[in-house]
C-alpha cells in the first residue's frame, strides 16, 4: 500500500518546524512505527535526516511512542499504543498527518520527540512511598481486598505516555495524576502518604503550567490504557481534605 | 502564602469554585422558575405583581439576592481566567484535531456563559433595573393586599411583544440548555462525586433539568408573543 505521509520536523526546541510531505511503501501487516521504520531508512539511503521519533518497547507497556495521528493521540484505535497499531486500519492512498504531542509543558525537543519531564517531575512531586515495603512476598503478606487491588491495578496500567495531556483541549495533566494517585492510595503502604502526596503532586502539576480540568473527558476516550475518570474525582476529593486535614500549607 | 490563597488558587480549588457557584445558580433557576410561571396565570397580573414586590422587599430574600449577583460574577469572572488560561497551556495548536472525543458544549462553556451573560445583561437591564432603580413602572393596588405594588407585570407582558427580544430570551435560554448539558455533571465530578453506583443517576438528571428549565423559561416570552 501506498501511503502519503504529513509529518512534522522540527529542528530543535528553538526552531520553528512545519510539515513535509513524503511518500512511503507500506504493507498492511507492519505497525505503525515499522511505516516509519520504513520512512526513515528511505529517507537515510537519500542523505536526508530520518524522523525522530520515540520508541522503546513497542509491545504497548513503556509508554514513550507519542505522537498524533490525524488528530488523534496514538491513532485512531481504541486502547491502543502507537506502536500497536497496525497498517491493516488504513487504505492504500491514505494521507495520515503525523505531529508531536502539543502542549506548553511537553515541549517538542526534535521532529516528534517531546519532552514529557515535566510528568517527572509530578511522580518526584510525591508519587511514591518513602518505605522500604520489601519484595514482592512482602506485599504478598498484607491482605489487600480483591476489589480495591483490582481499582489499585487498574489505575496502575497507566504508562505515563501523555495522550491525556495531548488529547485534553485545556492540556490537563488530571487523569495521568489521578491514575497514580489512585495506584498508591488504593494499597495500604500507599495510604500513610496520601493526602501529602496529592497535595504535593497537585501542586507540582500546577507549577508545570498543564490546564485545568474541564470535565471534557477526551483524556478517558483517547487513553490507551482505559484510564477511568472516576480516579479524577477520587483525587479531587482527597486533594479537598487533605487542604484541610495535613498540616503543610 | 496562607493555606487559603494557596487553595483558592490551585487548579482544584479554581475549579470547586466553579462547580459550588455553579450548583447555586442550579437551585436558584429551579425557584426563579417557579416564581415566573406564575405570569402564565390568567389573572391579569396580580399574582406575579405580588410575588414580584414580596421578593424585591422582603429582608431575607434581599440578602440571599446579593449573594445570587455575587456567585455569579465570580462564576462569570473566574471562568473566564480559567478558559483564557486553558487555552494559554498549548501556544502551538495541531493543525488537525479530533473532535469526537469531546462534546460541543463541554469545548465551548466560555462561549456558551458569554451568550447566557449578553442574555442576562438585557434581561436584568429590562426588568430587575427598571423595578429597582427607576419609577417607570406604575403603582398598582389589589384587593386583599395592603401595598401598592409596582407593575412589572406590564412590563413583561410589554417585552415580550417585542420579536428581538423574544428572540434573545431564546437564543440564551438555548446557550444556557447547552451550557448545563455539561455543567450539571461535571459539577457533580469536580466535587469529587463520580461512582457506577449514582453517576448515570447525576448524568440522567442533568440532561433532564438541562432540557426542562429552559423549556419552562421559554414557555413564558412565548406564550406572551403568540398567544396573548
Ligand atoms: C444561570 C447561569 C449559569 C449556570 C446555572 C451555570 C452553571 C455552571 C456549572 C454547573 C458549571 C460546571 C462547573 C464544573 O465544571 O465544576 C459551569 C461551568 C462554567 N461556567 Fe457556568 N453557569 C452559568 C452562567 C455562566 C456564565 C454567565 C458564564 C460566563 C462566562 C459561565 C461560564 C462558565 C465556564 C467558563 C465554565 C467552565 C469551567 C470549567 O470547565 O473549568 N457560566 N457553569
Ligand atoms: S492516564 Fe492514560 S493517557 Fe494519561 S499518561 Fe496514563 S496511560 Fe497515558
Ligand atoms: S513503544 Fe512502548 S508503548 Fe509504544
Amino acid at each position: 500500500m501506498k501511503l502519503k505521509l504529513k509529518i512534522w520536523r522540527q529542528k530543535n526546541q528553538n526552531s520553528r518546524g512545519g510539515f513535509s510531505n513524503y511518500t512511503v511503501e507500506a504493507s498492511p501487516e507492519m505497525s505503525f512505527l515499522e511505516m516509519l521504520d520504513v520512512l526513515n531508512q528511505q529517507l537515510i539511503e537519500n542523505k536526508e535526516e530520518p524522523v525522530a521519533f520515540e520508541h522503546d518497547c513497542r509491545e504497548g507497556i513503556c509508554g514513550t511512542c507519542s505522537m498524533v495521528i490525524n488528530g488523534q493521540p496514538h491513532g485512531p484505535m481504541g486502547l491502543t499504543t502507537t506502536c500497536q497499531l497496525h497498517m491493516r486500519h488504513y487504505k492504500d492512498g491514505d494521507t495520515i498527518v503525523i505531529e508531536p504531542f502539543r502542549a506548553n509543558s511537553f515541549p517538542v525537543i526534535k521532529d516528534l520527540v517531546v519532552d514529557r519531564a515535566s510528568f517527572d517531575r509530578i511522580i518526584e512531586a510525591g508519587g511514591f512511598i518513602s518505605v522500604n515495603t520489601g519484595q514482592a512476598p512482602d506485599g504478598n503478606t498484607i491482605p489487600i481486598e480483591q476489589d480495591e487491588a483490582k481499582k489499585s491495578f487498574d489505575a496502575a496500567a497507566c504508562i505515563g505516555c501523555g495522550a491525556c495531556v495531548a488529547a485534553c483541549p485545556n492540556s490537563s495533566a488530571m487523569l495521568f495524576t489521578a491514575a497514580k494517585v489512585a495506584h498508591l492510595g488504593h494499597l495500604p503502604q500507599g495510604q500513610v502518604e496520601q493526602s501529602k502526596r496529592v497535595k504535593r503532586m497537585i501542586a507540582q502539576m500546577d507549577k508545570e503550567g498543564f490546564g485545568n480540568c474541564s470535565n471534557t473527558y477526551a483524556c478517558e476516550a483517547e487513553c490507551p490504557k482505559g484510564i477511568s475518570v472516576a480516579n479524577i474525582a477520587k483525587m479531587n476529593r482527597a486533594y479537598f481534605s487533605a487542604v484541610v486535614s495535613t498540616d503543610e500549607k | 502564602m496562607s493555606w487559603i490563597t494557596n487553595f483558592l488558587t490551585s487548579s482544584l480549588g479554581k475549579k470547586l469554585v466553579m462547580s459550588l457557584t455553579g450548583l447555586f445558580l442550579i437551585i436558584f433557576l429551579v425557584v426563579h422558575l417557579a416564581g415566573n410561571l406564575q405570569l402564565l396565570f390568567d389573572d391579569g397580573g396580580e399574582a406575579f405583581n405580588i410575588y414580584a414586590h414580596m421578593m424585591s422587599t422582603d429582608p431575607l430574600i434581599s440578602v440571599v439576592a446579593y449573594g445570587l449577583y455575587f456567585f455569579i460574577l465570580l462564576h462569570i469572572v473566574q471562568g473566564i481566567l480559567i478558559a483564557f488560561q486553558n487555552r494559554g497551556a498549548r501556544k502551538v495548536k495541531y493543525a488537525m484535531s479530533n473532535r469526537k472525543s469531546n462534546t460541543f458544549a463541554s469545548r465551548n462553556m466560555m462561549l456558551l456563559g458569554l451568550l447566557i451573560f449578553f442574555f442576562l445583561a438585557v434581561h436584568m437591564g429590562d426588568f430587575w433595573y427598571k423595578m429597582k432603580f427607576t419609577n417607570e413602572l406604575d403603582m398598582v393596588t389589589y384587593a386583599g393586599y395592603d401595598a401598592a405594588v409596582r407593575d412589572l407585570y406590564t412590563r413583561v407582558n410589554a417585552a415580550f411583544q417585542e420579536w428581538w427580544i423574544v428572540l434573545i430570551y431564546i437564543i440564551g435560554l438555548i446557550a444556557l440548555a447547552l451550557h448545563l448539558w455539561h455543567g450539571f455533571q461535571s459539577a457533580f465530578q469536580t466535587l469529587g462525586l463520580n461512582h457506577k453506583k449514582y453517576t448515570p443517576i447525576i448524568q440522567g438528571l442533568g440532561k433532564i433539568y438541562s432540557i426542562v428549565i429552559p423549556i419552562g423559561f421559554a414557555i413564558i416570552p412565548l406564550y406572551y408573543f403568540f398567544v396573548k
